[in-house]
């Protein structure tokens, strides 16, 4: 069996969802750190594919959510983690809806912020920064700290 | 009535004063011209400015200075005083909100000024308060009032600030006064040298801030530049903001400026420091023209008159 035929094999083994969500072109190494903030249904399937091969990326991680539609706050995550991830929602075996993400323009409660003593970490009230591009930077409402990418990257919420 | 004709033609914009990053330059200018009005003024006129007005002074931490010359420009304009200086006997010790104690407070006064050791807190305050609010200080983020007054003094003393040659010497890393000028004077066009040990150079977010509007230079060497600048900032190395003592060791002396040193200094040029200095700035230094640290101290008063009679008379 060829390379070609062994990746095709391996695509066969994942099921093809009907109602759900597809992100794809996530950048390598980012696939389980986009689960573990989405957090998984154990009632429904969900794929994962790692480091596989893509002709846009050269390489590329993969997430099938079987009954999974992600809300705004899940998008604008997804948006700061990844932001060339493209996100197909499906509905009956069809893609209904595709979107390339790029950086949302502020984000609002889904990062918390890395100053520990930021009042955001000591009262429960929803954060709020606004984002710089290129590079990405995110700069607390409240007690004004810049975080880096890496540092945002390590503080959205779950 | 000249008073308040010249403050209508002023541009603040500003509801609450939390952060020196919210000023324009008009909003600077108005309060500078504002802050000197004031302090021509006759005692009695001055008192008039905040007649009838209540202002809460919330000290959640210890502070004297600032608290000092808050309540003083409160009394010097005629305002009531209510407040505490100690969190510790307000309803937070019982377990309440933040939140919950600035809205409380808002109904009582019409002013908040405030003071907490966690940063971020006067940015919340004033979007829960009613009332206009005024950052004494949030942790170790911002005291727009101390910017103001260091630049208020700059423009008395130094008779300018545009194109100010300016060092900055000593903690640049953690002194959150120098960051907050150093980002003030921005709108100013100022020159900035950067003095400081290795360990405790400017952050470097805070100089890509400055650097897209303002010639930066950075070094370790004081006596060098001190014939080059028109202001020398001195700060404190901040023992309480080292982890261990050691570190603090290493750099506690490296910078004592004495009068020796100020010989090759520009005759009109001037050294400011925040206070209180430790051994950062030799007594001798006192009794030269060049010390102005003690009348940066006083300037507090009518900056902050300034900015109460200014934000008395704001709608939220």
């Amino acid at each position: 069996m060829n390379k070609k035929e062994v990746i095709k094999k391996l695509q066969k083994r994942v099921t093809p969802i009907g109602n759900g969500t597809a992100i794809d072109h996530i950048q390598p190494g980012l696939g389980l750190r986009i689960v573990e903030i989405l957090g998984l249904d154990p009632k429904h399937a969900a794929a994962i594919a790692l480091n596989t091969e893509s002709r846009k990326m050269k390489r590329k991680d993969l997430i099938l959510m079987e009954n999974r539609f992600l809300n705004e706050d899940e998008l604008n995550k997804i948006k700061l983690l990844a932001k060339n991830a493209t996100v197909n929602t499906i509905k009956n075996y069809k893609v209904v809806k595709k979107e390339t993400l790029g950086l949302p323009e502020k984000a609002e409660g889904i990062l918390k912020c890395i100053n520990p003593i930021c009042i955001t970490n000591h009262e429960e009230i929803k954060t709020k920064f606004s984002i710089k591009k290129n590079p990405l930077k995110a700069k607390c409402f409240y007690c004004e700290t810049t975080m880096s990418e890496n540092e945002i990257k390590r503080y959205i919420k779950k | 009535m000249k008073a308040k004709e010249s403050l209508k033609k002023t541009d603040f914009s500003l509801t609450d004063v939390i952060s020196i990053y919210d000023f324009s330059k008009a909003d600077i200018l108005s309060v500078l011209k504002r802050a000197k009005e004031i302090e021509a003024m006759t005692e009695e006129k001055k008192s008039k400015l905040l007649e009838g007005k209540t202002v809460a002074s919330m000290f959640f931490e210890p502070s004297t200075r600032t608290r000092l010359s808050f309540e003083t420009a409160i009394q010097n304009l005629g305002g009531k005083v209510i407040g505490f200086s100690d969190a510790r006997v307000t309803s937070a010790k019982k377990g309440e909100s933040f939140s919950d104690t600035i809205k409380v407070m808002s109904n009582y006064a019409d002013i908040l000024v405030m003071r907490h050791p966690l940063s971020g807190t006067a940015r919340l305050a004033a979007e829960v308060s009613s009332k206009p609010v005024l950052n004494g200080g949030d942790g170790p983020n911002q005291h727009p009032t101390q910017t103001l007054l260091d630049l208020y003094t700059i423009q008395k003393f130094v008779g300018k600030l545009e194109n100010l040659k300016i060092g900055f010497v000593g903690d640049l890393k953690y002194g959150r006064t120098v960051h907050s000028l150093a980002a003030a004077l921005t709108h100013f066009n100022a020159c900035q040298h950067y003095i400081s040990p290795p360990s405790l150079k400017m952050p470097k977010h805070i100089k890509e801030e400055v650097e897209e509007k303002c010639k930066i230079k950075e070094t370790e060497e004081l006596e060098k530049f001190i014939p080059e600048v028109d202001v020398l900032y001195m700060t404190r190395i901040q023992k309480e903001r080292f982890p261990d003592e050691l570190e603090y060791n290493k750099v506690k002396d490296a910078y004592v400026l004495t009068k020796a040193m100020l010989k090759n200094a520009k005759k009109e040029m001037k050294v400011m420091h925040p206070l209180p200095r430790v051994n950062e700035i030799a007594t001798d230094v006192d009794e030269t023209e060049h010390a102005i640290y003690f009348q940066q101290t006083a300037s507090g008063i009518p900056v902050r008159e300034a900015l109460l009679d200014i934000l008395s008379r704001v709608k939220k």
